[in-house]
């Protein structure tokens, strides 16, 4: 079940690059097995934060100060983009980032942040371009506060800007909902479906197989 | 009122509920598990004391994790101990699960077509991005991630935003020498890695309309790599062609009554769709990609772009990473690219007309000192009607590793990668950092252009090498 996420006022870190995929924030390798939470944190973004020879890389923004309690990123378009991996978003979750910034984002990870409490905001590429200058302007000690009931954020000098959220995925996120709770309660409904589809599309409903 | 799109007709018909103005509760006709996600959401919804909704709709096959040597020897130890797990959290559901060395074995993007699990007007997910795969046969699938795996197994359904609806039309006559993987690479050139975000992307026009199956299946896969989580494909006569008589196809009577409501599915003529491209087939030639995303692509008598030439910060830096990443040189022409590996394989292109075109190539010629060459059949059953054709032999004989069905080095989660450094021309989806290994560079391609680098050693034009 998510943690609920209300207002953050938190470091954050601006990662511009266009394209950013999920490989990048997680590779493949640190996913494969079914016991893998809570060993991504120091992974995520691993060929960014290391270098070859398993040092941290000096350059990355995430490996210095103050970014380095960073809690939001800002990022540059499509961030996320590419495979459906769940771990991407578990990678930073684990390094203790509760929101993403960004101008759009890959759509199957826009919807794993959901279900995990991470907050994706999408704003214009000018406002995201402006907080990611603003930041850089205060060496990263300006921080962007959230508020999630208002559907605000403030940039380190104090703009406020609105942004758009779907209701549904707004209120799963104030009260922590776990999507498959409230499925499960429409239960009746989803048997009366099969029940009348099945009659008119019976290729559907394939014989079951006794377990 | 206009008329109504593919994508409107089949979400419609699978809408348990309305949650709010956009979002629908969504009946799952079919899921697709895999070795990498399978058991972790069985055993999830174990923990929660659930039972899976309906195991029958549910299938399962091994291909992310596992080996594709011979005799699958040296699966990872991890990959070994999911595959156990698949086996007896499946059987415990009364799963059906395609075991290796089973006909309906592969990737799972390629079984599904083959054994008409995958049919028109079907509402199709696995927890893979590239699920959009089965939009070829004109299903509505997606990839999910694993707390909507979850969610699907506890429930059959799942709860989503209606996309918005995009058309692209690929019209004219497809040049000799260019299949449906250029076309698909061109287009997501055109319109950029997020083109689609947002969108399920129909593709139509008269290429596609003479496009067979296994290429419309192509095209949709790399759907995902135009930003669009869903990409499908109105079925035609080619399609009910392609899936009369498959296993899990219906048969007889009950055929007739799903031929009769799949013809209802094409988008009316009238209907409007929010974002509409036109691509000139006949301009298409031979694509490869140079960079890091799949929109860094070119035609294959291109060259490589200048970033200094690049207005926007946030393109340049990625072209000058990308370039950096893929020790490449702005303004050389690809062509001549000296390359160490090629991969034929991967849900984007495995299926036995991929690995024909590969063949008419490859066969008679020998693959270049020092490159290494695999072909990966994407199924159980692609492998054996391609040994019956002989072509095994033929790569073989040409100097080509001929594998076990399964994803290898598409993602290189089984552990088989490129090796640092290494520049691999693969048919697969993904250039990305790292995609095929740490520090391994990746070229994507067509399968026949695959093939021709391997035997020229370097990135080459396939038409002067056609026959």
């Amino acid at each position: 079940m998510p943690k609920p996420f209300n207002q953050l006022t938190a470091i954050a870190a601006p990662i511009m690059r266009s394209n950013i995929d999920t490989d990048v924030i997680i590779r493949i390798e640190r996913l494969v097995g079914n016991n893998i939470r809570g060993t991504l944190g120091k992974w995520a973004f691993g060929s960014l934060r290391y270098l070859p020879n398993g040092l941290e890389n000096p350059d990355f923004i995430l490996n210095r100060e103050p970014y380095r309690q960073a809690e939001i990123l800002v990022t540059g378009p499509n961030f996320g983009c590419g495979s459906s991996r769940e771990g991407a978003v578990w990678s930073l979750q684990e390094m203790g980032i509760r929101a993403v910034i960004g101008s759009g984002f890959g759509d199957i990870f826009f919807a794993n942040c959901f279900q995990n409490g991470i907050l994706p905001i999408v704003l214009d590429k000018a406002i995201v371009d402006s907080l990611a200058s603003e930041i850089e302007a205060t060496q990263g000690a300006g921080r962007i506060g959230i508020d999630l009931e208002a559907q605000t954020i403030s940039s380190p000098s104090g703009k406020q800007h609105h942004f758009e959220i779907d209701p549904r995925r707004r209120e799963g996120l104030l009260l922590g909902l776990d999507e498959v709770a409230l499925t499960l309660q429409r239960d009746d409904e989803i048997r009366a479906f099969q029940a009348a589809d099945r009659s008119a599309r019976p290729w559907i409903y394939l014989a079951r197989k006794s377990a | 009122m206009p008329g109504r799109t593919l994508l409107a007709k089949i979400w419609d018909q699978h809408v348990i509920a309305q949650i709010s103005e956009d979002t629908d509760l969504l009946h799952i006709d079919r899921h697709l598990l895999h070795d990498l996600g399978g058991s972790r959401g069985l055993l999830d919804l174990k923990s929660r004391g659930l039972k899976v909704h309906d195991p029958e709709l549910t299938f399962a096959t091994p291909d992310h994790a596992i080996s594709t040597a011979r005799g699958r020897a040296g699966t990872i130890k991890i990959g070994q101990e999911l595959l156990a797990a698949l086996r007896i959290e499946t059987s415990a559901s009364g799963i059906q699960m395609f075991d290796i060395d089973q006909p309906g074995q592969g990737i799972v993007h390629v079984i599904g077509p083959e054994l008409g699990l995958s049919l028109p007007g079907c509402l199709i997910v696995c927890g893979d991005s590239h699920t959009c795969t089965h939009g070829g046969l004109g299903a509505l699938a997606f990839g999910i991630g694993s707390s909507e795996l979850t969610h699907v197994l506890a429930t059959q359904a799942l709860i989503q935003r209606r996309p918005k609806s995009m058309r692209v039309r690929f019209e004219g006559k497809i040049p000799l020498g260019v299949v449906a993987k250029d076309l698909i690479l061109a287009l997501i050139g055109h319109v950029g890695a997020a083109g689609g975000t947002g969108h399920a992307v129909e593709y139509a026009g008269s290429a596609i309309r003479s496009m067979p199956i296994e290429g419309r299946l192509t095209i949709c896969n790399l759907s995902i790599e135009l930003g669009a989580k869903m990409g499908l494909i109105a079925p035609d006569e080619t399609t009910y062609e392609y899936l009369r008589g498959r296993p899990y196809a219906p048969q007889g009577e009950m055929w007739e009554q799903a031929v009769n409501a799949w013809r209802q599915l094409p988008s009316d003529r009238d209907a409007v769709f929010d974002k509409e491209v036109v691509i000139d087939v006949e301009k298409i030639i031979p694509q490869v990609t140079w960079g890091i995303s799949p929109e860094h692509v070119i035609g294959v008598d291109g060259r490589i772009p200048d970033p200094s030439a690049i207005g926007d910060p946030a393109r340049r830096t990625a072209v000058e990473t990308a370039l950096e990443y893929m020790g490449l040189q702005p303004g050389a022409p690809i062509a001549g690219t000296p390359v160490d590996w090629v991969f034929i394989g991967s849900c984007t292109n495995s299926r036995l007309s991929d690995l024909r075109a590969a063949a008419e190539i490859a066969g008679g010629r020998k693959v270049a000192a020092g490159v290494r060459a695999w072909v990966v059949p994407g199924s159980e059953t692609v492998k054996r009607e391609a040994v019956a054709e002989g072509l095994d032999r033929l790569f073989i004989d040409a100097g080509f590793e001929w594998r076990e069905p399964g994803c290898s080095m598409c993602l290189a989660a089984n552990g088989e990668t490129v090796s640092p450094g290494q520049r691999s021309v693969s048919t697969s989806n993904r250039n990305f950092i790292g995609r095929q290994g740490p520090q391994a560079r990746t070229h994507l391609a067509s399968p026949a252009s695959a093939a021709a680098a391997a035997i020229a050693g370097a990135i080459t034009d396939v038409r002067a090498m056609g026959r």
